[in-house]
Order: structure tokens, then C-alpha cells, then sequence
């Protein structure tokens, strides 16, 4: 059978859609639960340590760049917070490091 | 628009721009994907602009590409994209009461990693046009990107894509490493996140689990056993 691509594409969008929208529109009221409220408190920095470690070396040409990337970000993260800048030593690191690997 | 509303969107419009370069170079190869799968320029930079999601539409290419039935397309988005449940739950605690049913349906369509960082990097609790003005520089790279990716394919040398390609992570240690080095019980919880990712990477029966998969259940077992051991003060979690 021949599909649609735009199909897919509704299929897609509805789902997705409707994972992110329904908690953001049904949770409105400042939630009471104590654990709850922790357990939200800690999920982005276990979602976005977990995204970003091991995949950051596996993104890269050589392992190694990826490997500095990440140490550099953390240590540039660690005493200048500014989005901007850690992500683009992260990337000159790689850059200047693929020069020479 | 008021004085408030508007320069709340100013400085989500400011955030936007790291978020929106980013975006460019990591659609980019999406974008390429795409065009492997057999879609049009249109068709994935429409993709992009419904979907924001970069795991969520390697998955739809790649089924597209298989000529997948409908059904198990539905369900693969759903595994892929999962995390932006819990994202939401956390971030519908974090928007001001001033965001409305209309303002969240439409947070709703561009709830992704990096504006969800951002967000919840702030001290207060945001205004929706904080996030509009975010959404208004990121989609349309995401989505212009993705185009690009579609039309002119492999011009960027590979050692820049390379580089390009760490630069979403940059953004994610900016937004956990700064509260970690003021709070010791995050340092932790971030030290042994990544600790335990990478040992799920290498176990032979986790590894073989999306990586979207590995991490909701690494975020609902970590993040719950920190929330039982840790549970947060009435100040400190901004609620």
C-alpha cells in the first residue's frame, strides 16, 4: 500500500502535539504534592544530563574532540553561564581539534 | 501589546537567537535525512515547523522511508517523544498565572529541549510571551534549516557540520551546570545522570532500547529517587 506523506506528516504532528499540549493545558493549578513537586523540580537536570552524556562524544568525527567538547563546555558552563558562549567554545573546541586529529 | 508583555518577548526573542543558530546547523542534517527519505523541501520544513523535534522526526523519516503503516508511525512518535510529557508537567508549574488556555496550546506546539532549558534555567516563573518571543526565532530556523538541508544538501564542509554538531549540548550544560555549582544535591544528581546514561549506552539489553526510552526511564528512576531522598523546600522550587 502507497501512503501519504502528508498523512504521515498529520500522524506525526497530532501525536506529538498532544504529548506535550495535554499536561500544559490539564495541569494548571500550582500542583500540592510535596514528592511531585520535587520529582518535577529534578527531571530537567536528569533529562538534559542524560541527553547530553555519552550522545555529545558519539555526535562528532573523532571521539576525542567530543570528549573535549564536553569537559570544555562544562568548565566555560561552570564559571560563565551565558548560553551563547558555552555552546560556541564547545564548538570552536571541536573545530580547532579536527584541524590537528 | 503592553510594556510588560513586550519586553518579555524582547528577552525571549534574545534567548532565541543561540537557540535559532543551533537550530540551523542541526536541521541542516535533518534536512538531509529528509531528502534520503524521498521528501520535498516543502514537506520537511513543514515537518519541522508542526514537529520541533529532532529525535521525533529522524524516527518519522526513517518510517516514512520504510513506507511504515500509519498506526506504527503513531506509536514510534509516541516512544520518541515521550520526554516532552514530563517536560510539560515541569514546565506547566513553571509558567506565570497570566498564561492562559490559548497561551499554552500554542507553548504547546514548541515545547523542545532547549527552550524547555532555558525556561526552566530562569529564577521566576516565565510569561508565555517570554516563550512566544523564543518560539519566534527558533521555529523558523528549525524549519528553514531543515529546508536547506532538503535543497542543498552536503555543502557545508564536514568538519563544520562536526562542530556544529556539539552545539545543542553547549546549550544543555548551560543550563544544569550553573545551578549545579550552587546547589551541591543537583552536582550530584547531574554527575550521576550522566554516569548512569553511559552505563545503559553499554549494558547489552539497555543499549539496544531508543535512545528516547532510556531516557524517560532514567529520568522517572533518578529524578523520583532524588525527589523521596532530596524532596525540595517550599522556596526553593519556584512552585
Amino acid at each position: 500500500m502507497e501512503h501519504n506523506i502528508y498523512i504521515y506528516i498529520l500522524v506525526t504532528f497530532i501525536v506529538t502535539y498532544l504529548i506535550r499540549t495535554l499536561p500544559l493545558t490539564l495541569i494548571r493549578k500550582p500542583i500540592k504534592s510535596r514528592f511531585i513537586r520535587s520529582f518535577l523540580f529534578y527531571v530537567p537536570y536528569v533529562t538534559l544530563a542524560v541527553m547530553t552524556f555519552p550522545a555529545i562524544v558519539n555526535a562528532t568525527d573523532s571521539m576525542w574532540s567530543g570528549i573535549a567538547a564536553l569537559l570544555i563546555g562544562i568548565l566555560v558552563a561552570w564559571f560563565n553561564g551565558n548560553l551563547f558562549i558555552v555552546a560556541s567554545s564547545a564548538c570552536l573546541t571541536v573545530f580547532i581539534l579536527e584541524l590537528f586529529l | 501589546m503592553s510594556g510588560k508583555r513586550g519586553s518579555d518577548y524582547i528577552s525571549g526573542l534574545k534567548m532565541g537567537i543561540p537557540i535559532g543558530i543551533g537550530y540551523l546547523a542541526v536541521s541542516f542534517s535533518l534536512g538531509i535525512t529528509a531528502k534520503n527519505a524521498g521528501l520535498t523541501g516543502f514537506q520537511a520544513a513543514l515537518t519541522s515547523l508542526l514537529l520541533n523535534a529532532s529525535a521525533g522526526e529522524y524516527a518519522a523519516f526513517a518510517l516514512i522511508a520504510a513506507n511504515a503503516g500509519y498506526f506504527e508511525t503513531a506509536l514510534m512518535e509516541l516512544i520518541a517523544n515521550a520526554r516532552y510529557f514530563l517536560m510539560s508537567c515541569a514546565l506547566s508549574q513553571k509558567l506565570s498565572d497570566k498564561a492562559g488556555l490559548l497561551h499554552r496550546m500554542i507553548i504547546g506546539v514548541a515545547v523542545t529541549d532547549e527552550m524547555f532549558g532555558v525556561s526552566m534555567s530562569r529564577l521566576d516563573k516565565i510569561s508565555p510571551f517570554f516563550y512566544f518571543g523564543m518560539m519566534s526565532l527558533s521555529m523558523p530556523c528549525w524549519s528553514l534549516g531543515t529546508y536547506l538541508g532538503v535543497v542543498v544538501g552536503n555543502v557545508l564542509p564536514e568538519n563544520v557540520v562536526s562542530a556544529l554538531s556539539v552545539g545543542l549540548y553547549g546549550m544543555f550544560l548551560a543550563s544544569i551546570i550553573p545551578p549545579a555549582r550552587k546547589n551541591k544535591i543537583i552536582l550530584a544528581i547531574v554527575a550521576v545522570s550522566m554516569l548512569m546514561s553511559l552505563v545503559c549506552s553499554l549494558l547489552p539489553l539497555l543499549s539496544q532500547l531508543s535512545e528516547g526510552v532510556r531516557t524517560i526511564i532514567l529520568t522517572v528512576v533518578i529524578a523520583g529517587a532524588a525527589a523521596i531522598l532530596f524532596p525540595v523546600k517550599e522556596e526553593e522550587d519556584g512552585a
